[in-house]
């Protein structure tokens, strides 16, 4: 179960969401829009200068269509409208407006009121026979823009991080302590914190088998942008040793292996779901934000997309610094309340 | 060992008990459940602290040398359990390489009476091969001493015979044991002393003939007859008589008693049948001191 977890699992989840956001790869937005000029030049002009934006992509709805019930029939929330008499009205210089249909809880909302704004704007300089002064020059951060891939691949390796080591330990600690074999084991020169060092390094290795798969899977099933680095290598250390620490903390502070394994999933899922997983950890609202701050996984992948994508070592170095810290006190508490003997 | 006491909390488990266990012998710790014998032998192993007394085990404490300690004893825990999917052959190799040692794990295997399942996984082991693994982990370290704790509890009759041929194997091989059983059997049968262990304390110890010897009462002669038969023989002699369920029991202070008794029976003129000549058990005995039944043949709930 635990190699489930952390090696196929994950590639399944690749696999599965990095087919679903690939669709829509482009950025392109789909926009319906409906032309009631009879398709005269300047209407026509219009459109094509919306589609030569890049950024939405006009399908045309025709001009017989209620446009509104059309967009509602067609669970669409955008639509840009242009009225009769658009052709006459311009050329005449009579004002006169584009309706945008639009909910401004959409998140695309923005990029179709841009867009549209932006070249209603151009077909007002033209008519004015001005020229624009103010020009802006589109630069990006990085040569190369990311993807959703991208921003999975570290993720899911925050979660084989997190998921197998916490979910097996905290099963092994309680079962062992059920059956006494930590007592067996006592019985033998092993000590306690060799015994979790051991499970550390099987961990650890586990995970470093699971990122070259994950790695591979995301560079050539779906083309992912990975910088590899020795920064990665902290993360892959400090991960199983802080999750194999909290997991066996949980199981041996439980005093039943049911039990356990509630406190464990209590722990584990909130931490799978909001410490950026499966989605960018911005992308959620503030409040979820802040909760986020406080689960160790999300240093763990956010330092992995620092380093992993943003080649941003100072940021990398302030999660490491927590990864760090949050490890040494979870394995000192587990190696206090892991019992090996009785008193 | 002498004046061993544990508490937890207000329950006095080990009181004060004092005992030595010699060179080569198997001593059995006897006694009904809760009577403290798990408490002591987890003190003797070194896995629990004890409140009070001197406790030595092969010259060291075994609370605060329990590291040195246990590179010389093998113990095998009440309700002996392993990793689930480890294989007999697995557990020797695994154990010989925490104990840094070189063993032949067929050798154990061959000790133990486990050649035939030597490649299952443990969770698939009946009860006695789950313990004879135990045994097998417990010679690992080619131990002095060994302690089993409970080691046939919930076995068949069938099962727990081959566990007391491999604890013999042990003693032959001169280890030491130090067993405890509620079985009074198992002790009759394995152990050369016997300390009879009660709510924490040792009532008695011994081997079995020296403890029955001494809390025994000897001889008895039974012999089916009506009352009128126990009156004849009683009043005929110094003896003790007792009926009951149409059986006369007659407690003979020498053997020659017996020749006496039956001459009376013959002289009596009354019917009588089926003479039998009994000697205590360690079970009678146990009875007697112990004055409640052990309790039968199910597993022991919860700590001893």
């Amino acid at each position: 179960m635990g190699l489930f977890f952390s090696l196929a699992f994950p590639i399944i989840l690749i696999l599965l969401f990095g087919a679903i956001f690939s669709g829509n790869g482009s950025g392109t937005t789909q926009v319906y829009a409906q032309n009631q000029d009879n398709s005269s030049a300047v209407s026509l002009q219009f459109i094509q200068a919306l589609n030569s934006s890049g950024s939405i992509q006009i399908t045309m709805v025709s001009s017989s269509q209620n446009f509104s019930q059309y967009l509602l029939a067609h669970s669409a929330s955008e639509g840009i409208l242009i009225p009769a008499g658009f052709q006459a009205d311009y050329l005449a210089h009579i004002p006169l407006n584009v309706s945008v249909y639009g909910d401004p809880a959409s998140s695309t909302n923005g990029i179709v009121l841009g867009v549209t704004a932006g070249v209603i704007n151009g077909f007002n300089l033209l008519a004015a026979h001005a020229s624009a002064i103010l020009g802006m020059e589109q630069l990006t951060i990085k040569s190369q823009s990311y993807k959703y891939i991208d921003f999975l691949i570290p993720g899911m390796i925050g979660f084989a991080v997190l998921v197998s080591p916490m979910f097996a330990l905290v099963n092994i600690s309680s079962q062992y302590k059920r059956d006494k074999i930590f007592k067996q084991l006592s019985l033998t020169p092993l000590t306690k914190t060799e015994w979790l060092i051991s499970k550390i390094l099987y961990y650890l290795t586990i995970t470093v088998a699971s990122f070259i798969l994950m790695s591979a899977f995301g560079i050539f099933a779906f083309g992912a942008h990975i910088t590899f680095t020795v920064w990665i290598i902290p993360f892959l250390v400090l991960g199983p040793f802080l999750f194999v620490s909290l997991g066996m903390l949980v199981g041996s502070i439980s005093n039943s292996v049911e039990s356990a394994a509630v406190v464990g999933n209590l722990i584990t899922f909130p931490m799978m779901f909001l410490s950026g997983t499966f989605f960018p950890v911005n992308t959620m609202p503030t409040y979820l934000q802040t909760i986020a701050h406080v689960l160790p996984l999300f240093y763990v992948i956010e330092g992995l997309n620092n380093v992993m994508i943003y080649g941003n070592i100072n940021a990398a170095l302030v999660d490491i610094a927590v990864l760090i810290t949050t490890s040494v006190i979870i394995f000192g508490l587990a190696v206090k309340f892991f019992k090996w003997r009785e008193d | 060992m002498s004046s061993l006491r544990k508490s937890y909390g207000k329950l006095q488990a080990v009181d004060g008990i004092s005992f030595e266990v010699k060179e080569g012998e198997i001593f059995s710790l006897l006694g009904p459940n809760g009577a403290g014998k798990t408490t002591t032998i987890e003190i003797l192993e070194g896995l629990r602290e004890r409140d009070a007394g001197d406790v030595k085990v092969l010259g060291v404490d075994p609370w605060k040398e329990g590291y040195a300690l246990h590179k010389s004893i093998g113990v095998i825990p009440q309700g002996f359990m392993f990793l689930p999917y480890i294989t007999p052959r697995e557990a020797i190799q695994y154990y010989a390489a925490l104990f840094g040692v070189k063993v032949d794990p067929e050798e154990i295997l061959r000790k133990v009476l486990l050649e035939d399942a030597a490649d299952s996984y443990f969770m698939r082991l009946s009860g006695g091969q789950k313990q004879k693994v135990g045994l097998a982990l417990a010679l690992v370290n080619t131990p002095k001493l060994v302690f089993l704790d409970e080691p046939t509890t919930g076995l068949d009759p069938q099962a727990r015979r081959a566990v007391w041929d491999v604890i013999r194997n042990l003693k032959s091989e001169g280890i030491s044991v130090l067993l405890t059983t509620h079985y009074l059997e198992e002790a009759e049968e394995l152990a050369d002393t016997v300390a009879i262990m009660d709510l924490g304390k040792i009532i008695t110890s011994g081997s079995p003939q020296e403890i029955i010897a001494k809390h025994g009462t000897g001889e008895r002669l039974r012999v089916r007859g009506d009352p009128r038969l126990a009156d004849y023989v009683r009043n005929n002699s110094s003896l003790q008589v007792e009926h009951e369920g149409g059986v006369v029991t007659v407690l003979l202070k020498h053997k020659e008693d017996a020749l006496k008794v039956l001459g009376l029976i013959e002289g009596s003129g009354l019917d009588w049948g089926d003479i039998t000549m009994q000697h205590d058990s360690l079970e009678d005995v146990f009875v007697r001191l112990v004055g409640r039944q052990l309790e039968g043949e199910a597993p022991a709930s919860g700590a001893s």
